[in-house]
């Protein structure tokens, strides 16, 4: 039960400060990607269920707010957070490399499907321009803002994996 | 704990596959509803409206106050220079209103001519305040904080410092979300004033860092128009009010097929720092189907 309300509060507060706070904070137009970020994490960090649940969540808010049919971005995040949830067996707190690599991925493959399904599909053909104008910058900020996260994030999830273990235990 | 209960619990323990399984076919579904109807979207807009709403309202009044304070700060050296030639532009102006005044009691006379009563400055609007804006870096749509609760319907118009800034394209009970115009998907009938000729303007993502999108479509057969002109929303648009002002033309070209012209202009709103709009109640008039 704490899990899922810590769960749903990290997806709501990213989700508001991606859409005001990091809006006026953006370079030329572009802000990082907090969903993604949580998403990510919670998928290598708590495997393949939690990130499966957290990206439908987060997607479902930004399809409802800003999408323009529901359940689009919720597949997209969804199975973001599904694949990051396939690296949990490889995953060590101490080490950042594997979650700067992993979210990374994650931008930049969110970013690529979303040039594919919402802009070439309308016959704007300049990958090029896209790529270097909205996909690489997000993907920048997003890994700035990330690695001063990431220690936050990871003192959030030891206080309630403890717990995850104790039931773990439980099970075997 | 009796191993009745244990047992239980492990039923419950759905194999992620599954899981991901279902909620795909979810979404496939919510996909297909609401391409088709309108139905879901109302109903959890209006229960995420509730979560979501006060907590970017109140973001967005702190952020606000503390990049105001910094901007303030920031201008300050600015603000000295730019006091020198307004000073100047006052005087410009000052001659150019009387030449106004006259080309208005002008304007006044013709226009009880052609009983021109339905100008936009007319119409009754209702102030928002901007609370968020979209969360990805694509599509510039943002949240008002206003919705059903205060009159707002889809497809009202929306302006800011008189020029067009787009439509409400859904609403929730307090908040709704603006299309802009310069949103990659969006096309705006438009008209050039002095002539009357239609053109279509459409957002482009590429070109809004240069702060311009494009026009097309422009049938200039006499060749009047050119750089500078004002743009305006057409009669003929089914979603936009007629006569408000989008932009100026700031380039043109000859398109290849030699018939029609198409260029870029400059938006009469600036979308980069805009914090409140108008929203218009008047409601374009459609026929009934």
């Amino acid at each position: 039960m704490k899990k899922k309300i810590i769960m749903a509060l990290t997806v709501i507060v990213c989700f508001c400060l991606q859409s005001t706070l990091f809006r006026t904070l953006s370079f030329s137009g572009i802000g990082p990607n907090l969903l993604i970020v949580a998403t990510a994490v919670f998928g290598f960090m708590n495997g393949k269920k939690t990130g499966t649940v957290v990206g439908f969540f987060s997607g479902l808010l930004v399809d409802i707010f800003f999408g323009e049919v529901l359940g689009f971005y919720a597949l997209i995040y969804m199975y973001i957070g599904f694949a990051n949830g396939a690296f949990h067996k490889i995953f060590y707190p101490e080490d950042i490399k594997l979650p700067l690599i992993l979210i990374s991925v994650s931008d930049s493959v969110y970013g690529l499907i979303t040039y594919f399904l919402m802009f070439l599909l309308r016959s704007r053909f300049q990958f090029t321009f896209y790529f270097m104008h909205v996909i690489l910058p997000e993907i920048v900020y997003t890994i700035v803002i990330t690695i001063f996260l990431y220690p936050i994030i990871l003192i959030i999830n030891r206080h309630f994996m403890e717990e995850e273990k104790r039931s773990a235990k439980k099970f075997v | 704990m009796s191993p009745i209960v244990k047992r239980k619990r492990e039923k419950f323990h759905l194999p992620s596959k599954y899981l991901l399984l279902i909620l795909t076919f979810l979404c496939v579904v919510m996909m297909g509803i609401t391409f088709t109807t309108d139905y879901l979207g109302g109903t959890l807009s209006v229960v995420t409206g509730y979560i979501i709403v006060p907590f970017q309202d109140g973001i967005t009044s702190i952020g606000t106050w503390i990049s105001n304070r910094s901007e303030e700060l920031g201008q300050l050296k600015e603000v000295l220079a730019k006091n020198k030639d307004l000073q100047q532009r006052v005087d410009d102006l000052t001659v150019q209103m009387t030449e106004l005044q006259q080309e208005k009691y002008e304007l006044n006379n013709l226009r009880e001519l052609y009983q021109l009563d339905e100008q936009y400055a007319q119409y009754e609007k209702v102030g928002a305040r901007i609370i968020g804006k979209d969360s990805g870096n694509w599509f510039h749509s943002f949240i008002i904080d206003k919705g059903s609760d205060d009159g707002i319907v889809e497809d009202m118009n929306v302006i800011a410092g008189g020029g067009l800034v787009g439509r409400v394209s859904n609403v929730g009970p307090n908040w709704a979300k603006v299309t802009s115009i310069i949103d990659d998907n969006s096309n705006v009938s438009g008209m050039i004033l002095a002539t009357s000729d239609n053109l279509i303007v459409s957002g482009d993502l590429e070109l809004m860092n240069s702060g311009v999108i494009k026009f097309e479509q422009l049938v200039d057969s006499a060749n009047q128009v050119k750089e500078g002109d004002k743009i305006v929303t057409s009669k003929i648009s089914d979603k936009y009010l007629p006569g408000i002002l989008i932009g100026y033309i700031s380039d043109m070209q000859i398109d290849s097929n030699n018939l029609t012209k198409s260029g870029q202009l400059t938006t009469a709103v600036d979308f980069e720092h805009l914090e409140e709009v108008l929203v218009i109640k008047q409601l374009k008039q459609s026929v009934a189907e």
